[in-house]
């Protein structure tokens, strides 16, 4: 078969194609490892090579997905491959262990095809914050692909890679998956190991698939879900996940947060939200008005927390035991000028307003009073799914914006997660999937728009279900003009 | 408001060497942030309690068993200054 | 202000206490001391990009079973918080620790209120290479992760202690305790006990606290004795000319008795505490409190009470017998020989004349002596009944200590028993004061001192086999007393 339509196929037909014997597992990787090797959008930090991935390929197991090669964050630590989380105080850095998610694809036989660009320590919305360049998006070279997971997203919507796994802590996956037109999904906080994926902020930090669809998502979810020993905060899915097949939505209520949604919204978004909407109610479910009444608090709260968490995360690269370190001359100038050197702007301002939010005197003011402002949130969400099933909301406010668009100001950048926000602190799950195609504001060719949806915790199944039939539903089939898929 | 004291105070907590002009930039920056997240002081948090996990789970534990540590060569391998299987240091004692 | 005379001291303490698991706190790494530096290393307790910890349920359990002995009250929910600092010890840059909720609160251990019993971790050891290993011309230290993540439990005292001796004391008793929970090695010198000491002045009675200093892990409780009153003296003098007391870390020299402020550094410590994110709350479930509570073995402090109270042991004996769990075993076998033994009597041989006879030969420990609890309880009971004299004892154990032998053999061999005929004692009283004129009149006229050279005499003429007791009574019946 030719190896067009092999990387035009999502996962799961690749999954199928090899259980078929028309293509080997081998002839898959190298067909793909030769795509990655065409990376025109900064999407990978690393790649792998043949032998090394084959490794993974010849050990499969009878796993049906096995041999379908990811993309991987480069958040994950994978022993042996350089490991950076998009950092210069990483340069170099290569793990003695791999993370638990990347072991569980590894054990199911999935190879993985390199490590993606990202967001220093996963902190941005744009992917500008890397310290190794940006990454492009693959409908338009000038605009961003979102965030952090940025790299992770475009190699899957630019026929870079037939999936990607990524992590989310405010939107990191919806919003990049939304801004390059592909399937993103946050799990339950929990559902997943965080073992091996660096921590940006521990009680926010959860990572999910990266794919072209939603079956894709329910596939790769249903290998990685699981309690890890090696992770006290992971539980697993009970019951396991299974492949969608819904095709209707009746009886299924969906709620509008209408104080949240409204401000800062493109046009272009709206009408496809409200579309969308309309779809739903067309598929039998019924459109509700529901409140959130402290959802719009979610952003501040967000970065308060967020940046505390990381405070303390990110005090362990201090030139010790692994990564650069820029001094030698006293043991202040090592820590100093090596955390001065090895951290770009966006991650040395959150560490300062966490360390800010935590010090002496302002911790009840700051940290105190946004956990409080979570706890909240999290009550708003449980009195909402009493009365619908799922929340609903565009996945970003905006279209892809153009590189260096939002630089300047740090809140507008940071209002882009308005909407994936307040999911990220309750800690339930949230899809993104395209639901079609805007202007952006300054007028051009259509961009994809990413239509949310959340459930209650631990309910990706019907999650996957409601989106699944939404998704037949949408049709949104489109490549980026002149993607290699 | 932040002000440039208060900038320079937590950089010296966070480690960080910042050069004059990250100092003015943060001072606005973080003045700004902070403005926005000011707003969290109209809401009513009387009574309510602290949220740190969202997980449902208590007494979440490990069996007193060894695992095997790292071949020492291992564990240091990528470390910036190894020294006679130690990591090496500036003294801290220098600085007295 | 008042004069020094009736100034007070106040003093509180800090005991870190190393737990004997197998493995470290947070991850499977095994403990070890004196090993090859960074061999019990893993990404975790290196703090590698993305590890997780998960808390070792054996510490736990250790920590609810030294809560249960020192009659705290366990939190029925708390958890980890992160303690944020730099040091090179500290891989992660925070400690794992507790703060606001601990795993237990108030307690106490004999005269001594327990404020609080927390979890943590340990700190790397660091060592300073001086010129051989510099690094570019200034010195530097080695960091070995080997000691880095053991657990520690922390135990914190209300300020209820009021001088160096009470303290030598105080800590004496809950090292006792904490070793014969089996949790610890508990031993000062290698680290696995660390006391830090809290020490203010303030006129007697007051219920106010001065201002006061930390002494920083001294490695013996004598040196902490001796640090203590040293700090106690410098802090009344400074009162009492005047000065002010200043809060610092302070360093006992034990060699030349000085004290040292420590490096105080500019910059106040700012611990930046938050919840720890990666752990979930411990919850003590009944069951762990029940197997804490059901493995709580017999205490120094209660054993020392049981012998007083129900056995009318002595108060020092009591003590020394409760510190050590095989001495008290030995006592209680000792007791066990004859229910006629008095155990006040076997008490004072057991921590009296046979630790000084094992001393004397050779240093021996209880584990080494061929002398069992038994042959000493044949012994005591000799005594008791009089057979022998205290003197005749005092020889037989000696030959009981040198080469195991059987007490009534040795009595019998050396013909030892006492004299039970009173008409022969009777004779050789009169024989002694026919001899000894001088003292027998000075007795006569009142100074009952000079007595003692005629029971010397009494005693040498029966080579020791008399019963003092008797001898003196017949000498005071025969001089008229
Ligand atoms: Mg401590
Ligand atoms: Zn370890």
């Amino acid at each position: 078969m030719a190896d067009r339509d092999l990387l035009r196929a999502t996962a799961a037909e690749t999954a199928s194609l090899i259980a078929d014997g028309q293509v080997s597992a081998t002839e898959c990787l190298d067909a793909w490892l030769a795509r990655v090797g065409e990376d025109d959008l900064n999407g990978y930090l690393w790649k792998a090579d043949a032998a090394a991935a084959g490794q993974t390929v010849d050990r499969a197991a009878a796993d049906p997905v096995a041999g379908v090669p990811v993309a991987v964050k480069d958040i994950f630590c994978t022993a042996g491959v350089p490991t950076t989380a998009g950092s210069r105080i990483l340069d170099g850095y290569l793990p003695p262990y791999t993370a638990t998610a990347v072991s569980r694809l590894a054990a199911a036989g999935v190879p993985m095809l390199g490590k993606t660009n990202m967001d220093e320590f996963a902190m941005g919305s744009s992917n500008e914050n890397s310290a190794f360049g940006p990454v492009l998006n693959p409908w338009d070279h000038g605009r961003v692909p979102g965030g952090s997971s940025g790299g992770s997203a475009a190699v899957v919507a630019g026929g870079l890679a037939p999936w990607a796994l990524g992590t989310d802590t405010g939107g990191s996956i919806r919003q990049p998956a939304a801004l390059c037109g592909i399937v993103g999904l946050k799990p339950t906080y929990g559902a997943i190991s965080r073992y091996g994926m660096i921590a940006f902020a521990s009680s926010l930090d959860q990572c999910g698939p990266l794919t072209r669809d939603v079956t894709d998502a329910a596939l790769m979810l249903s290998r990685l879900e699981g309690r890890d020993e090696m992770d006290s905060t992971s539980v697993g899915i009970e019951g396991g996940v299974d492949p969608p097949s819904a095709t209707d939505l009746k009886g299924l209520r969906f709620g509008i947060p209408a104080d949240l949604i409204g401000e800062g919204m493109e046009e272009g978004v709206r009408e496809v939200f409200d579309q969308t909407a309309a779809t739903i109610e067309r598929l039998g479910g019924s459109i509700e008005s529901i409140k959130l009444p402290h959802s719009d608090h979610g952003i501040s709260a967000y970065y308060v927390l967020a940046p505390a968490e990381a405070s303390t995360n990110l005090s362990r690269y201090d030139g010790v035991r692994y990564g650069i370190r820029e001094s030698n001359a006293d043991l202040d100038s090592m820590y100093e000028e090596t955390r001065g050197e090895g951290f770009g702007p966006e991650v040395k301002r959150r560490i300062m307003l966490g360390t800010y939010a935590l010090s002496s005197g302002y911790y009840e003011a700051y940290y105190g009073r946004a956990q409080r402002v979570r706890t909240m949130i999290v009550r708003d969400f449980t009195a909402a799914f009493e009365q619908v099933d799922f929340v609903i909301t565009p996945t970003s406010p905006t279209v892809a914006f153009g590189l260096g668009e939002k630089t300047a100001d740090p809140w507008s950048m940071y209002l882009n997660d308005l909407y994936t926000v307040p999911m990220s602190l309750a800690g339930i799950p949230a899809i993104s999937i395209p639901a079609g195609t805007a202007e952006p504001a300054g007028g051009g060719p259509g961009l994809p728009v990413g239509f949310q949806i959340a459930a209650p915790a631990f309910s990706e199944q019907s999650l996957l279900e409601a989106a699944f039939a939404l998704e037949g539903a949408i049709g949104f089939n489109q490549a980026p003009p002149g993607a290699k898929r | 408001m932040i002000e440039r004291e208060q900038v320079l105070h937590v950089a010296r907590l966070s480690r960080l060497k910042l050069s004059e002009e990250e100092v003015a930039v943060l001072e606005r920056e973080l003045s700004s942030i902070l403005d926005h997240v000011d707003r969290l002081a109209e809401i009513d948090i009387e009574g309510v309690e602290p949220t740190s996990h969202v997980v449902p789970l208590e007494n979440v534990l490990r069996e007193d068993l060894p695992r095997p540590s790292l071949d020492r060569r291992r564990a240091l391998e990528g470390a910036p200054d190894p020294y006679e299987g130690a990591f090496r240091v500036p003294s801290p004692q220098a600085e007295a | 202000m008042t004069g020094t005379g009736e100034l007070e001291a106040v003093i509180g303490l800090e005991i870190h206490v190393q737990l004997s698991t197998r493995t470290k706190m947070f991850c499977g790494c095994e403990l070890s001391f004196g090993d090859q530096p960074n061999v019990h290393t893993c990404p975790v307790c290196l703090a590698h990009p993305g590890v997780l910890p998960v808390p070792n349920r054996k510490a736990i359990e250790y920590a609810l079973l030294i809560a249960a002995a020192l009659e705290c009250e366990v939190a029925p929910r708390s958890i980890f918080h992160r303690k944020n600092y730099f040091y090179p010890d500290s891989p992660k840059a925070y400690q794992i620790s507790q703060f606001d909720i601990p795993i237990a609160g108030a307690g106490r251990l004999g005269d001594v209120r327990i404020h609080r019993v927390h979890l943590e971790e340990d700190a790397a050891k660091m060592i300073h290479v001086g010129e051989s290993g510099r690094i570019q011309g200034s010195d530097a230290s080695l960091v070995d992760f080997n000691r880095g993540g053991t657990p520690l439990v922390e135990i914190v005292t209300e300020p209820d202690l009021r001088s160096g001796a009470q303290v030598r004391e105080w800590g004496q008793l809950l090292r006792a305790t904490i070793k014969q929970l089996g949790v610890s090695d508990v031993n000062m010198e290698e680290g696995s006990l660390r006391c830090d000491a809290n020490v203010s002045v303030r006129p007697s009675g007051s219920d106010r606290l001065g201002t006061k200093t930390e002494m920083k892990n001294m490695n013996s409780f004598r040196f902490i004795e001796r640090g203590i009153e040293a700090e106690i003296a410098r802090q009344k003098e400074v009162i009492a000319s005047g000065g002010k007391v200043v809060q610092e870390t302070l360093h006992f020299d034990p060699s030349t008795s000085e004290l040292h402020s420590l490096r105080s550094k500019e910059e106040a410590h700012d611990y930046r505490y938050m919840p720890e994110p990666d752990l979930v709350p411990i919850a003590p479930t009944r069951a762990m409190l029940d197997a804490a509570a059901g493995a709580l073995p017999e205490l120094p402090a209660g054993r020392s009470r049981r012998y007083r109270e129900d056995l009318a042991v002595s108060d020092s004996a009591a003590l020394q017998l409760s510190f050590e769990v095989e001495w008290a075993e030995f006592f209680e076998g000792v007791i066990a020989h004859d229910t006629e033994i008095e155990p006040r009597a076997a008490a004072n041989w057991v921590t009296g004349e046979f630790a000084a006879e094992l001393r004397k030969q050779g240093d021996q420990g209880l584990s080494e002596t061929r002398v069992t609890p038994d042959a000493l309880g044949a012994l005591v009971k000799l005594v008791g009944s009089k057979r022998i004299s205290h003197a005749s004892a005092k020889d037989v154990l000696a030959e009981m200590v040198a080469e195991g032998a059987d007490p009534l053999e040795v009595v019998e061999e050396r013909g030892l028993e006492q004299i039970s005929d009173s008409g022969e004692l009777e004779a050789i009283v009169a024989t002694a004061i026919d001899e000894n004129p001088k003292p027998a009149e000075q007795v006569r006229s009142g100074n009952e001192k000079a007595i003692g050279a005629l029971v010397g005499a009494v005693m040498k003429a029966t080579q020791g086999r008399a019963d003092g007791g008797e001898v003196t009574r017949l000498l005071r019946r025969d001089l008229g007393l």
